[in-house]
């Protein structure tokens, strides 16, 4: 009982450390449980181009802000001969450029990759708003804005709302006079933005202009779009300026936060950002591995598999698959009840099957086999002593494998060169117990280990093999845990096999009235 | 249907081969005593010091080179048997019934030359037949004379007996013949016939070929149910005895019929199959509880045999509850 309860709290402990890990690896590290995940990876380039005229230049560029639901990959910036530095200011984060003295077109590069991350919802954000600056109107604007403000505060509740009304009237495709007034002086979308952020200075509400890229692919000579952002007294709520809409839209970069310049260029003119944008398809797995090489989350991931070189890396992914193997031969034959020659046989047929495919693996085991155990017959004949027949075997196996692969490329069947990956000292002991077995117990025992190692090692096979399962065992080793558990669990299994509901078949005849 | 539903094999009380490792196995058999049995010299050695009988030693080879002593060791006998002393459920077993000049004869009538009986030694050394091929050692001893009773149903050989003993305690018993299907070989598995003999009275019960009821022996064509082993309370005595011999809780003992000495011990296995439940046509965990629910083990193999008598004979007449079979067992392994 006390060994019962031990192995179960020993087999819950594994089992919830091993789940445990696989979610941590999922929900915080963001490994994705699948394989087929992919995610969209964007490339975000700005081309800044101005003409110097031989002065010192100095040139301000302000770069996106680092949110928490966009991982940002890769950050490249180019400008030839130019000193730069990256600079982290209050205002947000900006990239300067400088050079003592430049002359003509000039161009410099800001390259951005990133992605969106499940890891968390994109929050609003929250620091406290500037005090407000009362905005100066002629008379005449001041009446239409004041009768804007008094028709949108009678339809609202809150500042929400009322924000959504105001911009909602703005955009209104039959402007009354007071709106036209408005919106006709002011056409261009920053002049919209500004107007917007000064009609809700006039009703108290602090607000700023958010520019930021809608990321499509393909797009090139982009421009930043603007969204205004209102404070609602605890947090910034984003609003569409052009439809009122409420929340980020989805993929879209916030660029800039507040009314700095996007770029400054000090000793140049006709200075000009445009934006393009690339779609690309990654893994996430890659990305994840990626993000943690240079980031904090990278604790468990350098201490994993994947701080290997990619050569051992490639050798683990088969290893670990072999718990899988040992599963399948677990369950086979405490189950099911097979029987194989040799416990672990089926695994290492398994393995070699990987590398022949199935079928042509299959039929270049049984002709190995068969031609070997034709020719270990005769060696039965010779008299020799164990282990100098076994090396015979291993000899003869080898030139079976020989005689197959050249027969076989001069056939022009190059599928039959991989029978190299069968391991030889397996072959040979598989043969020399068969052979033994066929003398002792008759062909009729072979054929049903055989074919019990056959089927066994195809189980495995197909397991092995399994896209999602070569997936999940190479990206969570832990899995091998929860694997273990299993194993520890059926190490107890006491009921019968599958075979056995065969074997005992001739007892259900049995009168069992008299016992119970 | 193919298939008997788990419900009724548990209704009859069969013992599975996980339920037989785990429970029995690993449960009575300490591991350290293992070799006391896979090794079946240190069996004979025992159990003549325990004065238990067993077939006469006559000689061993330990090496390679003792092959060559090997036709000097012959000259003295015209019957032997040949054995690998670690060797598994009776692979690598010669048997010589005849010998004439150089030429030794199998029972089925075989030829062999003494070269060919060296080799066979040799691959024994070598370890052909043991477990995991680790080199064994070649044990020669006596071949044993059928007894009359067996002589309606032995095609070739003798036949053995085997008994489950659990803590000192026969639990059941079959007689393996072999017949031609079975080249000879007691194995069940290549169609020797398990004859179920009943505890109470060593009378045959049921009989099986290939899994299937049997009435007659395939190739003597002889009825089983007039079949009765002689010597029957001194052959479960005998392997009753076993049990303080070797110390293992749960044995498959294997007992032979000798015409003038009796039941001898030929081996031990700590690891019993499970067709003796097909042979008797009935299943070993109610025996297992009714000795797991006992108290204390009885330090007399002859009480010891007394009590199996009473309870696991089939006769009904003969079968009583005993007092033991209520109190709950705290071993939950069968259960």
């Amino acid at each position: 009982m006390q060994a019962t309860f031990r192995l179960y709290a020993l087999v819950l402990l594994i089992m919830s450390a091993g789940i445990g890990l696989i979610l941590y690896k999922h929900l915080a590290l963001g490994f994705p449980l699948l394989p087929d995940e992919k995610k969209l990876v964007w490339i975000v380039e700005a081309k800044i181009d101005f003409i110097a005229h031989g002065d010192p230049i100095n040139v301000s560029f302000a770069l996106p802000p680092k949110n928490p639901d966009i991982t940002f990959l890769n950050e490249d910036f180019a400008s030839p001969d130019y000193g730069f530095s990256k600079l982290e200011l209050k205002e947000g984060r900006r990239a300067q450029w400088s050079k003592r003295i430049a002359d003509g077109p000039q161009t410099s590069f800001y390259r951005l990759s990133i992605y969106k991350n499940d890891r968390m919802a994109a929050i609003h954000a929250t620091d406290n708003p500037h005090e407000l600056v009362e905005p100066e109107f002629d008379e005449v604007l001041q009446t239409a804005a004041t009768a804007l403000l008094n028709q949108a505060r009678s339809k609202s509740a809150d500042t929400e709302t009322f924000t959504r009304e105001l911009i909602k009237s703005l955009n209104s495709e039959s402007p009354t006079q007071n709106q036209s007034l408005l919106i006709n002086n002011q056409s261009s979308a920053d002049e919209k933005t500004s107007l917007l952020v000064s009609l809700l200075a006039m009703e108290g509400i602090s607000a700023r202009i958010v520019s930021g890229l809608y990321l499509e692919g393909g797009r090139r000579r982009q421009s930043l779009a603007n969204f205004i952002e209102v404070h609602d007294g605890t947090q910034w709520l984003l609003f569409n300026q052009d439809t009122g809409n409420s929340g980020l839209p989805d993929n879209f970069l916030i660029w800039q936060r507040g009314g700095q310049s996007l770029l400054d260029v000090v000793g140049g003119t006709n200075s000009r950002v445009s934006f393009s944008i690339i779609e690309n398809v990654q893994s996430s797995r890659d990305l994840v591995l990626g993000d943690s090489q240079d980031e904090q989350a990278g604790g468990i991931i350098d201490f994993s598999i994947y701080s290997l070189p990619i050569e051992q890396q490639n050798a683990f992914k088969m290893i670990l698959l072999l718990p899988i193997g040992a599963l399948v031969v677990v369950i086979m034959r405490l189950l099911v009840g097979i029987r194989t020659s040799g416990t672990f046989m089926p695994i290492l047929i398994a393995l070699a099957l990987i590398e022949t495919t199935l079928v042509a693996g299959i039929i270049m085991f049984l002709i190995v086999v068969s031609a070997g155990l034709l020719i270990r017959s005769y060696l039965s004949y010779l008299n020799l002593l164990l282990v100098a027949r076994i090396s015979a075997v291993i000899i003869v196996v080898i030139t079976i494998m020989a005689s197959i692969s050249i027969i076989s490329h001069k056939l022009g069947l190059s599928q039959a060169l991989t029978v190299t990956f069968f391991p030889l000292i397996i072959l040979a002991w598989t043969i020399e117990r068969m052979s033994i077995l066929w003398e002792e117990d008759g062909p009729k025992e072979v054929f049903i280990q055989g074919a019990g190692s056959l089927i066994t090692a195809i189980v495995a096979y197909l397991f092995m093999t399994n896209h999602i399962i070569e997936y999940l065992s190479f990206n969570f080793p832990e899995l091998m845990l929860v694997n273990l558990a299993f194993i520890l669990i059926l190490g107890q299994y006491t009921g019968y096999r599958f075979t056995e509901l065969y074997r005992f078949k001739s007892l259900e005849q049995q009168n069992v009235s008299d016992k119970s | 249907m193919f298939l008997i539903s788990p419900k009724k094999l548990r209704k009859v009380g069969i013992i599975g081969m996980n339920q037989r490792n785990f429970g029995l196995v690993a449960r009575y058999n300490p591991r350290r005593l293992y070799p006391l049995v896979d090794d079946k010299l240190k069996t004979k050695l025992l159990a003549q010091k325990a004065g238990i009988a067993v077939p006469k030693l006559l000689g061993t080879l330990l090496y390679q080179h003792d092959v060559r002593k090997l036709e000097k060791l012959l000259t003295a006998y015209d019957e032997f048997v040949i054995k690998p002393v670690k060797g598994s459920g009776g692979k690598g077993i010669l048997v010589i019934s005849r010998r004439e000049h150089n030429l030794y004869f199998k029972p089925g009538g075989d030829m062999l030359s003494l070269m060919e009986i060296k080799r066979h030694v040799s691959n024994i050394l070598s370890g052909l037949h043991s477990l995991g091929g680790k080199p064994d050692t070649v044990m020669i001893e006596s071949l044993i004379k059928l007894d009359p009773v067996f002589s309606d149903y032995s095609y070739e050989g003798v036949p053995d007996l085997r008994v489950i003993v659990l803590q000192g305690y026969p639990l059941m018993a079959m007689l393996r013949l072999a017949t031609h299907a079975s080249d000879g070989k007691a194995n069940l598995h290549q169609g020797a016939v398990g004859v179920g003999i009943d505890i109470g009275t060593g009378n045959a019960l049921h009989a099986v070929q290939f899994g299937k009821p049997a009435q007659r022996h395939p190739d003597t064509r002889k009825v089983f149910t007039e079949l009765a082993i002689p010597h029957w309370d001194k052959l479960l005595s005998l392997a009753a005895a076993c049990y303080e011999m070797t110390g293992l809780g749960y044995l498959g003992v294997d007992i032979v019929l000798d015409r003038d000495q009796g039941p001898m011990i030929i081996e031990l296995n700590a690891r019993p199959g499970l067709s003796i439940q097909i042979a008797n046509n009935a299943g070993l965990i109610p025996r297992v509880k009714t000795i797991e629910a006992l108290k204390n083990i009885d330090p007399d193999p002859e009480s010891r045999v007394n009590f199996s008598k009473k309870y696991f004979s089939a006769n009904p007449s003969l079968q009583a509850a005993p007092h033991t079979e209520h109190a709950r067992s705290n071993n939950l392994a069968l259960q």
